[in-house]
């Protein structure tokens, strides 16, 4: 057996061994992601963070949509806010602090056997409305609710 | 590295999720007290929850979530023993994921 062939073949079963692992996705682990919106989360007003992530900003106020959250929070940076809703066909949910330098926190994008329903803990930089924004058979739905914050949790 | 933490529990026909993820969550706005200079942002970007091999709901974060994330959902379906799946992505590239049962 001599050098050159010994050489070929571990590179060959090292080549082999990497294919297969790209191939079974142990290395492609964000392959079932969708496309990250940074426009949506650059935006610096309410409006173009709206139209950026949902499509929009024409918004309709709905008794459909419940947007649970303190009425004051004694700590910005951990602001807990569960947005449910009855509305049928419920797409996508989004979060919106308009006094944050980028009001958009958090969009979602739900399939059709999720419930209408989120929950997560957002940072808020002072007080502020927060608004649901729910996208329900491609119509924009919205609920708001102010939140006093007494410590801020953007920056400072 | 295990960053995720899942509770998922069926009941009535609806599998309600809950999951922590440890996180710094950075916003980018946040300065150093001692240097002056601001903390680079470093915060997930994405999230997805698979049932048993399908996406049921994928979130895309800003910075504005707080640190060591927390996110909850519900879904139809599911059942116990079912696999659940969350993975994340954050703005540097990092990412994790892991897997647990239903309850």
């Amino acid at each position: 057996m001599n050098q050159t062939r010994r050489k070929f073949l571990k590179t060959a079963t090292y080549i082999g061994a990497t294919t297969a692992a790209i191939g079974s996705g142990v290395l492609l682990p964000q392959r079932v992601l969708g496309a990250y919106n940074a426009e949506a989360f650059a935006a610096k007003d309410v409006n173009s963070a709206l139209t950026a992530s949902m499509g929009s900003d024409q918004l309709t106020a709905s008794d459909a949509i419940k947007l649970k959250a303190p009425d004051i929070a004694e700590n910005g940076a951990v602001v807990p806010v569960t947005v449910s809703s009855t509305l049928a066909n419920v797409t996508a949910i989004s979060i919106i602090a308009s006094a944050n330098q980028s009001p958009l926190t958090s969009s979602y994008q739900l399939t059709s056997v999720c419930e209408a329903f989120v929950s997560t803990r957002i940072k808020m930089g002072k007080t502020a409305d927060v608004s649901a924004v729910v996208k329900a058979d491609g119509k924009l739905y919205s609920a708001s609710k102010e939140v006093k914050v007494t410590i801020g949790g953007c920056g400072g | 590295m295990a960053s995720i933490k899942i509770r998922a529990k069926a009941k009535g026909g609806i599998t309600t999720v809950k999951t922590l993820m440890s996180h710094p969550m950075e916003t980018g706005l946040r300065k150093d007290k001692k240097t002056g200079e601001k903390i680079p942002a470093h915060h997930i970007t994405e999230v997805s929850a698979e049932h048993n091999g399908n996406v049921v709901m994928t979130a895309n974060w800003g910075g504005a979530i707080s640190k060591n994330p927390y996110l909850s959902f519900k879904f139809k379906g599911g059942a116990s023993g079912d696999k659940i799946k969350i993975s994340w992505v954050d703005n540097k590239g990092e990412s994790d994921s892991m897997e647990a049962a239903i309850k």
